[in-house]
């Protein structure tokens, strides 16, 4: 529950789209992940917000195939 | 069983780019700081500024400080303290410079200087015009840019970061001097008094009392709500600046740049409203026209969804090829935030909060005053405040676009002087009084012990749409009194949330209920103060007081919480040095 919480934490931003989207990958999608996609989530999380949001919108792509695959979830 | 003590020259809370810019003054002169941050420093939500810096260096062509000034007081509709608005305009070149040097990734013109765009309200000539380009920016990333350059000039320079604690109370000695925080460890939920001898807040915005607002979670107000639990007023907090189109129920903003391509607003009958408003320009009236427009549809029963609490943004006949072409982004927005693709179905919007133009009262300084006997503002020793969370008052009744990051710029630093003026007078910490840090004890008990009590999650969401219903961008008089009522209960039931996890290792469910006994006492703030001020002016827009009334109103509220009362103070009419503003109608 505690490392859950510390998650839930660390997808508080300073960017309102980018606190929606965190909040929702974290009930809908994270639950699903495996053990070394949690891992890759928790290493996403410490892109700069611009970037991350970037990445969410579709506006860029990343080369980091772990990543992507996130990324993907975050789109849909 | 008393909380450990850290002891710091000075605490800051806060480290978007008011507190950065602050600590910088006070790491550089040799002070101990620490600085408190719920979030990591560059998360803060300064990163969401992409306009620029206002600051009229003249590199675009002719321009003036002040002409800055001028279209300041008049964006402020004259509720600006004009010897703060003439300190920020006269001081923002320097700022922006000193920013420059730091290594702040500037835009740059072809000869090296700082490229300067252009931004609504910003004019040459005393308002007169032509247009003057006057914001500095970082492309769409100024605020983000200026985080990163502030934050790792703050590193070099040793300030002392507290990384996801939150700042609970103020403590004030028997003076009244301020001489610390309680504060407490998210990672272990470990309460600690931080000792200083002085305290600056520097805790943004707190747009998070409405329903649909842009600001970012973290935006909740702490630094308001803990002066006014000490005892300290709050300025101007009728204030508040919206947008008209925010996506209903996530805030996310829709450019108007959609009505300027033919978009347009629907109420529930599949009408076209704003015919009826303004029959000319229809949806391309001007911001306030339109915002008010759907904030009467609302009230009237007219809004759509279950809840008639929104209206609809129709693009569709617009068709694909439009909408992906000029509207690049806008289709993406719509389905992630909004949950439909606006090719076929109209977007549900709302008039959305941005930012709040009032907060802790401060002179420019950045010294924070409160009344005291016949003294309206008497300085609050040791206590200082910046950027959004203060009310210096520089955008008064209305804030210009650009000068949000201005203000933390210029006021950061001056606050961060002051209170290294203030720690070279007071060189010894001051003893704590022996009940340090008793309130938090009170209030984190209360919580723990909370049986048969109220869910954060749902009172929180009770006095979002208290505020969004009743103190939104268009305010009538049954709503506001029938607010402030509502918002007492609310109050109420503020007092009686219970959090079902009481474990102390990173416990957001605590945390979150700590930050609404935060948002209480702004939104109580707010609408006290809008009900009674009986007129139109900037951003508080009422429907039965349309003009601005001078003789009457052209005063700066204080609230405070105790007894729930309202005070007035004179705004400000004498600049520095430049002459006064006179007040006259405000039209663009």
């Amino acid at each position: 529950m505690n490392e859950m919480d510390r998650l839930r934490w660390s997808c508080r931003r300073g960017l309102l789209e980018l606190d929606l989207v965190l909040q929702k990958f974290i009930k809908e999608d994270y639950p699903l992940l495996d053990g070394k996609q949690k891992e890759t989530f928790s290493r996403l999380l410490g892109l700069p917000d611009n970037d991350l949001l970037d990445l969410a919108m579709g506006r860029a792509d990343t080369t980091d195939e772990a990543f992507g695959e996130l990324v993907q979830l975050m789109r849909k | 069983m008393s909380y450990p003590i850290r002891k710091f020259d000075a605490v800051i809370v806060g480290a978007g780019g008011a507190g950065l810019r602050a600590a910088l003054q006070l790491s550089e002169a040799g002070c101990k700081v620490a600085v408190l941050s719920k979030v990591f420093p560059t998360r803060s939500h300064t990163v969401a500024a992409q306009g620029g810096v206002g600051a009229a260096l003249a590199n675009m062509g002719e321009d003036s400080w002040h002409w800055h000034m001028y279209d300041t007081v008049k964006g402020s509709d004259w509720l600006g303290d004009q010897d703060a608005i003439e300190f920020m305009c006269r001081e923002a070149p320097k700022s922006v410079i000193e920013l420059e040097h730091f290594g702040m990734p500037f835009d740059r013109n072809d000869n090296g200087s700082v490229y300067q765009r252009p931004f609504g309200g910003h004019m040459q000539n005393f308002g007169a015009g032509p247009p003057s380009q006057r914001s500095c920016c970082a492309a769409d990333r100024t605020g983000h840019a200026m985080l990163h350059t502030l934050y790792q000039r703050n590193v070099r320079s040793n300030t002392h970061f507290f990384v996801e604690w939150m700042a609970l109370d103020l403590i004030r000695d028997e003076s009244g001097q301020a001489i610390g925080v309680t504060a407490m460890e998210m990672e272990t939920g470990e309460v600690v008094i931080f000792h200083s001898k002085a305290v600056l807040f520097a805790t943004g915005g707190a747009g998070r009392v409405y329903a649909s607002s842009t600001n970012a979670f973290i935006n909740t107000g702490d630094g308001l709500g803990i002066v006014s639990r000490a005892g300290i007023p709050l300025e101007d907090m009728e204030f508040w600046q919206f947008h008209p189109t925010g996506v209903s129920g996530a805030g996310v903003l829709i450019t108007e740049g959609v009505r300027g391509e033919g978009g347009y607003l629907l109420n529930k009958d599949g009408e076209r409203f704003m015919e009826r408003y303004a029959p000319n320009a229809k949806d391309l009236a001007s911001r306030d026209v339109v915002a008010r427009a759907m904030a009467t549809e609302i009230k009237d029963g007219r809004g759509c969804g279950d809840e008639s609490d929104h209206v609809l943004l129709k693009l569709d006949h617009l068709g694909e090829d439009l909408i992906e072409s000029k509207l690049p982004g806008i289709r993406e927005i719509a389905k992630k935030f909004a949950n439909v693709d606006p090719v076929k179905d109209p977007i549900p919007v709302v008039p959305t909060c941005h930012y709040m133009m009032g907060g802790i009262p401060t002179n420019y300084r950045g010294e924070v005053v409160a009344p005291n006997g016949d003294d309206k503002e008497a300085i609050v020793p040791g206590l200082f405040a910046a950027g959004e969370c203060a009310c210096a008052s520089v955008h008064g009744a209305n804030r210009l676009g650009t000068n949000s990051l201005t203000d933390l710029l210029v006021f950061g630093k001056s606050s961060g002087n002051s209170t290294v003026e203030f720690l070279k007078q007071n060189v010894t910490h001051k003893d704590l009084p022996r009940d340090a840090g008793e309130l938090t004890r009170e209030r984190l008990e209360r919580l723990n012990n909370q049986t048969n009590g109220e869910s954060v999650a749902e009172v929180g969401a009770a006095l979002r749409q208290t505020m969004q219903k009743n103190c939104g961008v268009f305010r009538f008089p049954d709503l506001l009194v029938n607010g402030v009522a509502e918002i007492q209960e609310v109050e109420q039931r503020v007092m009686r949330t219970e959090i079902g996890d009481k474990s102390k290792v990173f416990n957001t469910a605590r945390i979150e209920a700590l930050e609404l006994d935060n948002l209480i006492e702004v939104a109580m703030a707010s609408l006290v103060s809008a009900e009674a001020r009986k007129e139109s002016r900037g951003a508080h827009d009422r429907a039965d007081y349309a003009e601005r009334d001078d003789q009457n109103w052209l005063k700066h509220s204080l609230w405070f919480k105790e007894e729930n009362r309202l005070d007035y103070k004179p705004v400000h009419m004498d600049p520095l040095t430049a002459e006064t503003i006179e007040p006259k109608v405000r039209t663009y």
